[in-house]
């Protein structure tokens, strides 16, 4: 028997501290934007005859230093060792300055130079998909709310259990966001277009979760099996807790075959659901209907009992 | 009761008999060219999109007018230079978002669609005493303003691309590849005056304001004779041109604002691992639901069979373009498929448990479920409206957010349907036909 409600305070100050951590890294590393977001040129080159990985580094600074004198001293080279490529990652290139690129390597390394470009942005555009995702997010959450306040209409003050749901649903997106913003750091992980697909996915997880603990709440809400609203809410928490447990451990098996198997060009997008399926359980069971508790009895001080101006006297 | 269990049961056979045959075998119809349309992510190919510079379009004829001539002209380029299935697109009011599938030269496909390809021809430039300015490296200068003549009417006409009939190419045996143009009857005469005017005099052929050679016209060039042009063309370069100049030039300059290109043999091997990977996942998902919910898992693993193959046969017909994103949005739609029915099992145990009867416990199960399933759809079904919608309106990656949500919205209604009637239909027979009722095959100790 799990006491949701009584416990309520350190699982709450534990989601404080991780979406504090997760603001603050937010705030401080900042997310890497990939070129979708940021905007830019990627190349890669392919010299022939390919560069043996011995030579690699002694033709990286030649490299570098030839792209620097192009114009693009701001440029990120990597060797990648499979493909005997050169990845490379500049500001914003016209075709025609690509192909100027691809002459002057030409005559400076004396080899057959391909050059292919996998992505392109020009910034205006990157800042555009950016906002637009921004405010279809946004959006989309507005109307959720507005649709989980119809749904639960019948219910005292239908606002609230739709703020809460929202609530969960920031918590979530939060948390992953923020441990992004830490790997952008650590591991180098960038942002991209496959990001956000990842955090509208876990938008949807999120919002599932907390409907179904919330309907169980209405239904036994109607029945009336209790006076105490807490009591009314940790059953049915108890009472979803399978469903919760089965659901996301199902989606788990998915989601984890596919992050320890899957190809690599969706590694970081399935570690984005892996993260928000985490989460989005954790706040459907421990985040929503507590929260829903504390704000249907206003103790709004309960949950602060280590600062000391908030002890209420017994 | 019994009845409309079995009228139910052959509607969702027939049905899903129409569904399999439409993707059967998966070689040929579900992979083949009727079966699903694969994003430009995952089979590989090219987008562009350019930017048109409104404000130099000729001020007799709006916006949109300019910008539909542009699309016309940049399909007629793609047309002719052999791209299957191109698709050209405005987007906004200035952009043009051009996918080319399986085009691996890019940088070809490139200078050919967004090129101008203003032709014009230009005469020297004469000082004040009729000799020959000369830059500082000693060569011509031309006039900035095409050279003109007396048409047919009697009015001053500039001779452009516009007159032109056809554009082919040649090789000259001294030359190499050139371009060999014929004009239109108007267009051939402007031409015989041109060279008329300039004989023995260096005339000079423009692409889009820049030289591309300035041969000697040694004799004037009847109307109705074809001209050439010479520019140490490679064989490529002057079919480029050749179609540029068929096409006719583009109303506004392009300028290219974005551009992806996926390698086909990139991503397949990436996407091989991938789709093993689901299955794995998918299989320990339906091992899962059989070990934890016995009977009811079964039947769950079968309507979920059915559910696959339903959603296939509908991203096939419709047909929805599959991206990564669009298969982001299948997952979690099959997530949401599989907790439907965990929502009814748990709630139909719960039933068992307090001591109703088999058939009961199915009812019961399926009418408590119905409401938090209702509820929890319709939200996502209202996000993904939001998201189609915002969606379509946006830029490069529009397809990206977007077909997430179709492909959501589609699992989700299909999810819905599996779980309420694919589902509990069989769940009713199986119960009514009294061959398995201990309350263990249900998952339940009693």
């Amino acid at each position: 028997m799990i006491d949701f409600l009584g416990n309520k305070r350190w699982f709450f100050l534990i989601s404080a501290i991780a979406v504090l951590v997760a603001i603050v890294s937010l705030a401080a590393l900042k997310l890497q934007p990939g070129i979708d977001f940021s905007g830019g040129t990627s190349i890669t080159i392919n010299f022939t005859p390919q560069i043996e990985h011995s030579e690699s580094p002694e033709f990286q600074s030649q490299l570098r230093q030839e792209i620097t004198e192009f114009g693009h001293p701001e440029a990120i080279i990597q060797f990648q060792k499979e493909s005997s490529n050169f990845l490379i990652r500049t500001k914003f290139m016209s075709p025609e300055e690509v192909n100027e690129l691809r002459d002057k390597l030409k005559t400076v390394f004396q080899r057959e130079v391909e050059i292919s470009v996998p992505l392109e942005m020009s910034p205006t555009i990157a800042s555009e998909t950016a906002r637009n995702a921004g405010i279809a997010v946004i959006i989309a959450a507005v109307a959720m709310l507005f649709y989980i306040a119809w749904a639960f209409r019948r219910m005292p003050k239908p606002f609230r259990w739709s703020t809460c749901a929202i609530v969960a649903l920031i918590h979530d997106i939060l948390i992953v966001v923020g441990i992004f913003s830490i790997l952008g750091r650590t591991a180098n992980i960038e942002v991209d277009a496959m990001f956000i697909t990842g955090l509208l996915t876990v938008v949807g997880y999120s919002i599932n979760n907390t409907v179904v603990v919330f309907d169980r709440i209405r239904e036994n809400l109607s029945k009336g099996i209790s006076h105490d609203f807490a009591v009314i809410v940790n059953s049915s928490l108890l009472e979803t807790l399978g469903r919760s447990l089965n659901t996301s451990l199902t989606t788990l098996c998915v989601i984890l075959a596919l992050f320890l198997f899957g190809g690599t060009t969706i590694h970081n997008f399935v570690l984005v659901l892996l993260i928000g399926l985490l989460a989005g359980t954790y706040s459907s069971l421990f985040i929503a209907g507590p929260l829903l508790v504390v704000w249907e009895k206003g103790k709004w001080g309960e949950l602060l009992p280590w600062l000391p101006s908030f002890k209420k006297p017994v | 009761m019994r009845k409309k269990n079995i009228y139910l049961l052959i509607f969702i056979l027939v049905l899903f008999g129409f569904a399999l045959q439409s993707i059967v075998p998966f070689n040929t119809k579900l992979m083949g060219p009727e079966g699903l349309t694969l994003g430009l992510d995952l089979k590989g190919g090219s987008q562009l999109l350019y930017k048109a510079d409104l404000s130099q379009k000729d001020p007799s004829i709006t916006d949109n007018e300019a910008m539909s001539s542009v699309i016309e002209k940049i399909q007629r380029r793609v047309n002719l230079y052999g791209t299957t299935e191109p698709t050209i697109q405005k987007q906004g009011a200035d952009r043009i978002l051009v996918q080319l599938p399986g085009v691996k030269d890019i940088s070809e496909a490139i200078s050919l669609i967004g090129k101008t390809a203003l032709l014009d021809f230009r005469e020297q430039k004469l000082d004040e005493s009729g000799d020959p300015v000369l830059d500082d490296k000693g060569d011509w200068v031309f006039e900035d303003e095409p050279a003109k003549a007396k048409g047919r009417d009697g009015q001053q006409r500039e001779l452009t691309g516009e007159y032109l009939k056809l554009a082919r190419t040649n090789v000259d045996p001294y030359k190499g590849p050139v371009v060999v143009i014929e004009w239109d009857s108007e267009g051939g005469y402007l031409f015989e005056q041109i060279t008329r005017q300039n004989l023995q005099k260096p005339l000079a052929i423009f692409l889009d304001d820049e030289k591309i050679s300035a041969p000697i016209v040694q004799s004037v060039i009847m109307s109705g004779t074809p001209a050439q042009i010479e520019g140490h063309f490679t064989m490529d370069g002057a079919e480029a041109l050749a179609i540029q100049l068929n096409s006719g030039a583009l109303d506004v300059p392009l300028e290219i604002i974005g551009q992806e290109n996926v390698d086909p043999t990139l991503g397949a091997d990436s996407i091989q691992k991938s789709k093993r990977a689901a299955i794995i996942g998918i299989i320990l998902l339906l091992l899962f639901m059989l070990i934890y919910y016995r009977l009811p898992g079964l039947i769950a693993c079968i309507s979920l069979g059915i559910y696959g193959v339903f959603m296939l046969a509908i991203f096939s017909a419709f047909p929805v373009t599959l991206t990564l994103s669009g298969i982001a949005g299948a997952i979690l739609s099959l997530g949401m498929a599989v907790d439907a029915n965990v929502l009814i099992f748990e709630r139909m145990k719960d039933e068992l448990r307090s001591g109703r009867t088999l058939g009961a416990a199915v009812e019961a199960g399926f009418n408590r479920a119905w409401s938090a399933i209702r509820d929890s759809n319709i939200t996502t079904f209202i996000a993904c409206a939001v998201l189609i919608w915002l969606g379509t309106s946006a830029t490069f990656h529009a397809s990206m957010v977007s077909g997430f949500a179709i492909t959501l919205f589609i699992g989700v209604a299909l999810s819905m349907f599996t779980a309420i009637v694919i589902t509990r239909t069989f769940l009713r027979l199986v119960v009514a036909s009294q061959l398995i009722t201990t309350s263990s095959a249900y998952g339940v100790k009693r």
